[in-house]
C-alpha cells in the first residue's frame, strides 16, 4: 500500500501545513479566506472556524437535515460537504436570512405557526424550506411533506411546519 | 477520517492521469456516499480527485433519439429535466423516490451508479465483512439481515445495491460511458454492476482508474405504460425493501414489449429475461403478472429476517405491472398505491 505524506497521523491530529488547502468562501455575503484541512466538512467550518453556530450538527451522516444550508441557492447537507470543494461558492446559513433586523418570511411563519418545540432542527428546516420555495416544485401539503422529508423533527412539529411553509409560499 | 491529499481535475484526461499516478485515490463529486464512508473509515483513500469542475453537466438529446446525461448532472436536475419528465418519466420518478431533496441536489449521476451498499455490517468496521476484507466472513448471514438480498446472493455476501435510479436505468437499457488509461469505452447497463460471487469487494466492472463520463439512454423511454413503485419502512427518505421499475408497450391490447427490474433485493438491479418474455404477446392480466413475478423470483432465498421480502416482492411486481398496464404510475408525492 502506498502511503500519503501524512499517513500515520491519527485522525483529528493537528494538520501539517503541506496538506492544507487555501480557499475562499462567501458566507452570508461576507468573504472568508481560509486554509483548511481537506477533511473539514462545511458544517464544522461554519461552526468551529466562522463561529456560525446556527447550523446544527445532528446525525453528521446526512440523515437528519439539521445541518441544511444553501450553496449557490440550492439546499444541501453541510455535514457531507467537504469545504475544500466549495472554493468560490456562496453559502447562506440561517444567520444570513434576516435582513436589517427583519425576519425572513419563513422565520416569521415558523413563529406564527409555532412550528417547533425544542428548536434544534429549526435552522435546517427553515433553510430547507427556503430551497423548497426557490425550487417551486411543491404546491400541495403532500408535496411539501415529500420534499421536506430530508428534515427530521423528533418533537414531531411537522403539521405546524407544513402550515408555516404554506404561509410563506403564499407570500413569495 | 484519515488524512488525505486533495486535488482538482481540470479536464477528463487530467482526472484519468491523476488517478493513474495515485492508484489508491478516489474520484469525488457529490460526496454524499463517499464522505460518509470516509467518516466511518470504511473508505480510506490517500487522495481525493475532485471532478466537479469537469464539463460533464449537460443533458443532451442525441442522434437516433436518445439522451446523453453527463456524469455530473445532479440527481435533482435530472429528475426535473423537461425531456426526462416527458420522455423518460420512469427515470424521473425513480430519482424522486431516492434520498432527500438535499441529497439529490448534491448527488451526481456517476456517483449514484457507484453507491456502495448500506448493509449495516459493511458500515460497522468492528464486524467482519467480506466487502471490506476479503475472507473475513459475512456478518449479515445469520445476523440482522432484514434489509439484505434474496436473489443472486453468494456465500460471501448478501448485500443489496441501494440505488433507485439504477433500477430505472436497467429497464431503460442505458449505456455507461467511461474514460480510462486505455481510452474510452461503453458498458451496457446490465454488465455494469456485478453479483457478489466470491469477490463482493468488486461491485462494478469499471476498470482500474476509469471515470464515468456519461450515461446514455436509448430512444425507447416507455412514456405511457410505466411505473416506479418503491416499498419501504416509511413513506419517504428510506431505502427500498423492494422496488420495481416497469416499462410496457402494447399493440392492440397485447403486450408487445415488457421490461421490469427490482431494487432492494440483489447486489444489482434485478432483471430476468424469461420473466419479461413470459409477458410478451399476452393481454394484461393478473394471472400473467403473477406468472412473470414467479419467474423473476425463481430461486429467491431469504436469510431469516428478510424472508418476508419474497412475498412482498411478488406482490409488488404484480402491483407495479398493473399500474404500468393501466397507465396509472405511482405518484412520488401522494403515496397511496394505485
Amino acid at each position: 500500500m502506498s502511503l500519503s505524506p501524512n499517513a500515520g497521523a491519527q485522525p483529528g491530529a493537528v494538520n501539517g501545513a503541506s496538506n492544507s488547502v487555501s480557499l475562499t468562501l462567501m458566507v452570508n455575503g461576507k468573504r472568508y479566506e481560509l486554509a483548511l484541512d481537506p477533511r473539514s466538512t462545511l458544517l464544522d467550518v461554519l461552526r468551529e472556524r466562522l463561529d456560525l453556530t446556527g447550523t446544527k450538527k445532528g446525525c453528521d451522516q446526512g440523515q437528519c437535515g439539521a445541518c441544511t444550508v444553501l450553496i449557490d441557492g440550492r439546499r444541501v447537507v453541510s455535514c457531507l460537504t467537504l469545504a475544500v470543494m466549495m472554493d468560490g461558492a456562496s453559502i447562506i446559513t440561517i444567520e444570513g436570512l434576516a435582513k436589517d433586523g427583519i425576519l425572513h418570511p419563513l422565520q416569521q411563519a415558523f413563529i406564527d405557526h409555532d412550528a417547533f418545540q425544542c428548536g434544534y432542527c429549526t435552522p435546517g428546516q427553515i433553510c430547507s424550506a427556503v430551497g423548497l420555495i426557490t425550487e417551486g416544485k411543491a404546491k400541495t401539503p403532500e408535496q411539501i411533506r415529500e420534499l421536506m422529508s430530508g428534515n427530521i423533527c423528533r418533537c414531531g412539529a411537522y403539521t405546524n411546519i407544513v402550515a408555516a411553509i404554506q404561509q410563506a409560499m403564499g407570500r413569495s | 477520517m484519515i488524512i488525505f491529499q486533495y486535488s482538482r481535475a481540470v479536464n477528463v484526461a487530467d482526472a484519468v492521469r491523476q488517478m493513474a499516478a495515485t492508484p489508491d485515490a478516489k474520484f469525488v463529486a457529490g460526496g454524499t456516499n463517499l464522505v460518509d464512508l470516509m467518516k466511518m473509515e470504511v473508505e480510506r483513500p490517500a487522495k481525493l480527485i475532485d471532478v466537479t469542475r469537469l464539463p460533464l453537466d449537460k443533458v443532451e438529446e442525441i442522434a437516433g433519439g436518445g439522451l446523453r446525461i453527463g456524469a455530473l448532472v445532479r440527481n435533482s436536475d435530472l429528475a426535473y429535466h423537461t425531456v426526462v419528465e416527458r420522455r423518460y418519466p420512469m427515470l424521473s420518478s425513480a430519482l424522486l423516490a431516492g434520498a432527500s431533496q438535499q441529497l439529490r441536489n448534491m448527488a451526481s449521476v456517476g456517483g449514484n451508479l457507484l453507491q456502495r451498499t448500506r448493509c449495516a455490517y459493511f458500515y460497522d468496521i468492528a464486524t467482519p465483512c467480506n466487502k471490506r476484507k476479503s475472507g473475513a466472513g459475512c456478518s449479515a448471514m445469520g445476523g440482522l439481515n432484514r434489509m439484505n438480498a434474496i436473489l443472486g446472493t453468494s456465500e460471501a455476501c448478501i448485500a443489496v445495491h441501494p440505488s433507485d435510479m439504477c433500477v430505472a436505468l436497467a429497464v431503460l437499457e442505458a449505456k455507461v460511458h467511461v474514460s480510462g488509461p486505455r481510452g474510452e469505452r461503453e458498458i451496457p447497463f446490465a454488465d455494469f454492476h456485478r453479483l457478489p460471487g466470491d469477490t463482493p469487494q468488486r461491485e462494478t466492472n469499471l476498470g482500474a482508474g476509469e471515470l464515468i463520463t456519461s450515461v446514455e439512454l436509448p430512444a425507447r423511454g416507455f412514456d405511457t405504460h410505466y411505473t416506479y413503485l418503491k416499498i419501504r419502512d416509511r413513506l419517504s427518505y428510506a431505502f427500498a425493501l423492494v422496488s420495481v421499475a416497469v416499462g410496457l408497450e402494447f399493440n392492440d391490447g397485447t403486450i408487445r414489449e415488457a421490461r421490469f427490474a427490482l431494487g432492494g433485493v440483489a447486489h444489482k438491479p434485478w432483471r430476468r429475461a424469461e420473466a419479461e418474455a413470459a409477458l410478451r404477446g399476452k393481454p394484461a392480466s393478473e394471472t400473467a403478472f403473477a406468472e412473470a413475478a414467479d419467474l423473476a423470483l425463481r430461486n429467491a432465498q431469504g436469510f431469516g429476517h428478510n424472508d418476508f421480502k419474497i412475498g412482498l416482492a411478488r406482490r409488488t411486481i404484480i402491483r407495479a405491472l398493473s399500474q404500468a398496464a393501466h397507465g396509472t404510475p405511482q405518484s412520488q408525492s401522494n403515496k397511496k398505491i394505485a
